[in-house]
């Protein structure tokens, strides 16, 4: 006991006194999370449109007026040819350019079928369909409006229209932010419990200081043990920074019990701990360490459901996912603290990553040998 | 004179291919993670919207009802997770996380709907994920709105006014248009900045670079020779990118492929001069590294408009971005190979990157001259 504590308090001096890891961990975060927050938005931002009105009657303006006045177009002029359209929309100078054809009012007076033609940018292909789609639904409003008008006169009745409404629990605004906030700080306590942890014990291994504590009766669990502590108390202070700060910052709600995320992000740094002790022993040089480090964590975070839902990714990639502890984490943090799921919502997630921990750290001592 | 000093050149910049093919692992990093990020992003990281869990508590179980849900769950977007019975359900499901949406029909909503009244639906989310919110509220609105167009047209009161969207640059919607050349900006800056700043910083460390610096070379020669096969590889390495892109995902090369290359070859070159100047400032390879990953990285893949529209960002981190880059460089490869545009429309985006790559290698060479000095 005494010598893990010898140990630790080792480690600790260490940390404290290189000069990169203290900024890396204290800076880089802080840095990192008002940068990724802010960053990381894609609400939809107004759609710039063009109108090519080759009609120009009252009802072509009625139709202008319907975009007008909703608030996600903003209108950015008139184009008089179809090259001037394309041309816009090369140059990126609008999302969109709406047609209404010519004798658009006549026909419709006449009560002859026409078409209005989007031509939408679909580079992002995202923010292409939801902008066919909004589009789109304006015209069937004011379709409707005109069927009501002609069944009026007419006097004949039709099926109804539906009144969709829609309620959006737990973030009534839509803000991004408070979604991302949890997605950064998975990312962030992996960061500290992997990375720095791989490359410290790769530099004891580089400077050959690793053989100095090999000589020792130091015993191998001893070793691995005065190792992970420290790296898992940084982990959990990162945690902790990050959590008030996206509290007081970003008002992120902590809906469910803090004693279950806890617990939970003990185990999930345990894990991630034991890729990085594992990744450092199977490497020579702090070269390497990165590596290999740099293909599994980008691998990891993009697959982990930080930016897009898992439910839509392919099979594969979840079959991947039961061995990427950041999907787990993604997961559970999201539901604790924005839906406060309590513990029967998330047990399972919580045996498997008690499970991974355990042979993460199981294959982390093995690999680990105290003769070179 | 002048030949022995291009022979003394030469022998430089085999020694440097010679580092770098005998390490395996970079050549690992160097190919490997272009093929995989590529395909990472396009099977897995997409915006493909699919396989979303919603339940239904439907009120009125009539036909009309039962008509929009199945056609909510024909469309593919949808996994059907049950019926609920009442309200206080809706919040049990959420909570454990696999609904991410319900579906209310209130009660008579079929009579209501035949006889021309206004039924209601609600659509209620779990908007702890607000971006998947949104979507599959416009995706369950434009069903029912499709469902309506057709009870209607059975009546005989059809649409006067057809919408008849079509989407230009990219007809078949693919996220590919999106990562393919994002990536491409990603990997480079990555992999030349990376690399070169590592190689230098190595050979510091371990007081080879000395040994180079004593010689008759000049500090210039010691940069290109460091700095060619470096070239060489990332040129290659943008090719296979485009190359996957064309294959794999289809993606056009519509304009001058000459202007491509060029263009290719100018952001290779500032990512060079930057990895340069990364290694002059930093002292050891952990410095470099971090320098390379936390400054260059992340900022890439935030700040460039890769994933993340620019327009949306606080005007701080607008002008952030417009010192990156990368955010010019995917301007110029969406317009060069999605639009067809040519050198009229993308000579500012060049002249930037023009001006920077000067730059930097002027900086770079003067530090390391200096270095040279002591």
């Amino acid at each position: 006991m005494r010598t893990i504590l010898v140990l630790i308090r080792k480690e600790f001096i260490q940390i404290r006194r290189n000069r990169i890891m203290i900024p890396a961990m204290i800076v880089a975060p802080l840095v990192q999370m008002f940068v990724l927050v802010f960053a990381a938005n894609m609400n939809m931002r107004d759609i710039d449109f063009h109108i090519h009105d080759q009609d120009g009657s009252t009802e072509s303006k009625q139709l202008i007026a319907k975009y007008l006045s909703s608030p996600f177009y903003s209108y950015g002029g008139q184009v008089f040819t179809e090259q001037e359209g394309e041309e816009l929309l090369r140059r990126d100078q609008t999302d969109m350019i709406m047609t209404i054809p010519p004798a658009f009012g006549e026909q419709l007076i006449n009560r002859e079928p026409v078409a209005v033609q989007f031509l939408i940018n679909g580079i992002n292909s995202a923010a292409a369909v939801l902008t066919a789609s909004y589009s789109q639904s304006i015209l069937l409003d004011f379709n409707q409006e005109l069927i009501a008008n002609y069944l009026r006169i007419t006097g004949q009745s039709a099926p109804g229209r539906i009144d969709v409404s829609y309620l959006h629990w737990y973030n009534p605004e839509l803000d991004f932010k408070i979604f991302m906030v949890p997605g950064i700080l998975v990312i962030l306590v992996m960061l500290v419990g992997w990375l720095l942890m791989s490359l410290n014990v790769v530099r004891e291994k580089e400077l050959g200081t690793i053989e100095q504590l090999n000589v020792t009766p130091i015993r191998k669990h001893q070793f691995i043990i005065g190792k992970l502590i420290p790296f898992w108390i940084l982990g959990m202070i990162e945690l902790g920074i990050g959590l008030t700060l996206g509290r007081l910052v970003f008002h992120v709600p902590i809906l469910g019990s803090f004693g279950l995320l806890i617990g939970f992000t003990a185990l999930y740094l345990l894990t991630v701990l034991g890729f990085g002790l594992l990744i450092a022993a199977l490497s020579e040089t702090q070269q390497q360490v990165m590596f290999v480090n740099f293909f599994f964590v980008l691998v990891f975070i993009l697959m982990s459901g930080v930016f897009t839902p898992i439910e839509s990714m392919p099979d594969w990639a979840h079959w991947v996912n039961l061995i990427n502890p950041l999907a787990y984490y993604m997961r559970v943090i999201r539901m604790i603290l924005l839906k406060g799921s309590g513990f029967m919502d998330v047990w399972q997630d919580f045996a498997s990553m008690a499970l991974f921990g355990i042979i993460m750290i199981t294959l982390a001592v093995r690999s680990y040998k105290k003769r070179s | 004179m002048k030949r022995v000093g291009f022979k003394r050149f030469m022998s430089l910049v085999v020694k440097e291919f010679n580092h770098i093919f005998r390490d395996r692992r970079t050549m690992l990093i160097l190919f490997g993670i272009p093929i995989m990020q590529i395909l990472i992003f396009g099977y897995v990281v997409n915006s493909d919207f699919k396989n979303i869990g919603i339940s239904v508590l439907d009120r009125s179980n009539d036909t009309h009802s039962q008509r929009i849900v199945s056609k909510l769950m024909a469309s593919g977007y949808f996994h059907f997770r049950g019926n609920l019975q009442s309200d206080h359900e809706i919040e049990e499901t959420f909570r454990s996380g696999k609904v991410k949406a319900v579906l209310v029909f209130e009660s008579d909503f079929g009579a209501q709907f035949n006889s021309g009244e206004s039924p209601k639906i609600q659509i209620v989310t779990d908007a702890s994920d607000p971006n998947l919110a949104n979507t599959i509220v416009s995706y369950i609105r434009g069903i029912i709105n499709a469902y309506q167009l057709e009870a209607r047209n059975a009546t005989g009161m059809g649409l006067l006014v057809a919408p008849e969207p079509r989407m230009v640059f990219n007809e078949n919607l693919s996220s590919a248009f999106m990562f393919v050349p994002g990536t491409m900006a990603l990997i480079l800056m990555l992999i030349c900045a990376l690399l070169t700043s590592i190689s230098v910083t190595r050979e510091k460390e371990l007081g080879t670079l000395e040994v180079i610096l004593v010689s008759p070379l000049h500090p210039v020669q010691i940069i290109l020779g460091k700095v060619l096969p470096y070239i060489f590889l990332a040129f290659i390495n943008g090719l296979v990118i485009l190359l996957l892109g064309r294959i794999v995902f289809g993606l056009p090369i519509l304009g001058s492929p000459i202007l491509l290359l060029a263009e290719l070859l100018l952001y290779i070159s500032l990512a060079l001069s930057l990895g340069i100047l990364i290694s002059t400032i930093a002292k050891s390879q952990q410095s470099a590294m971090f320098v390379s990953l936390f400054a260059l990285m992340l900022p890439t893949v935030l700040l460039s408009g890769f994933i993340f529209p620019i327009e949306n960002m606080p005007v701080i981190l607008q002008w952030a971005s417009a010192i990156l880059p990368p955010r010019y460089f995917i301007i110029i490869l969406k317009d060069i190979m999605l639009k067809g545009n040519g050198l009229a429309v993308v000579w500012p985006e060049t002249l930037i990157l023009a001006g920077m790559t000067v730059l930097l290698l002027f900086i770079a060479i003067k530090k390391f001259t200096i270095r040279l000095a002591i």
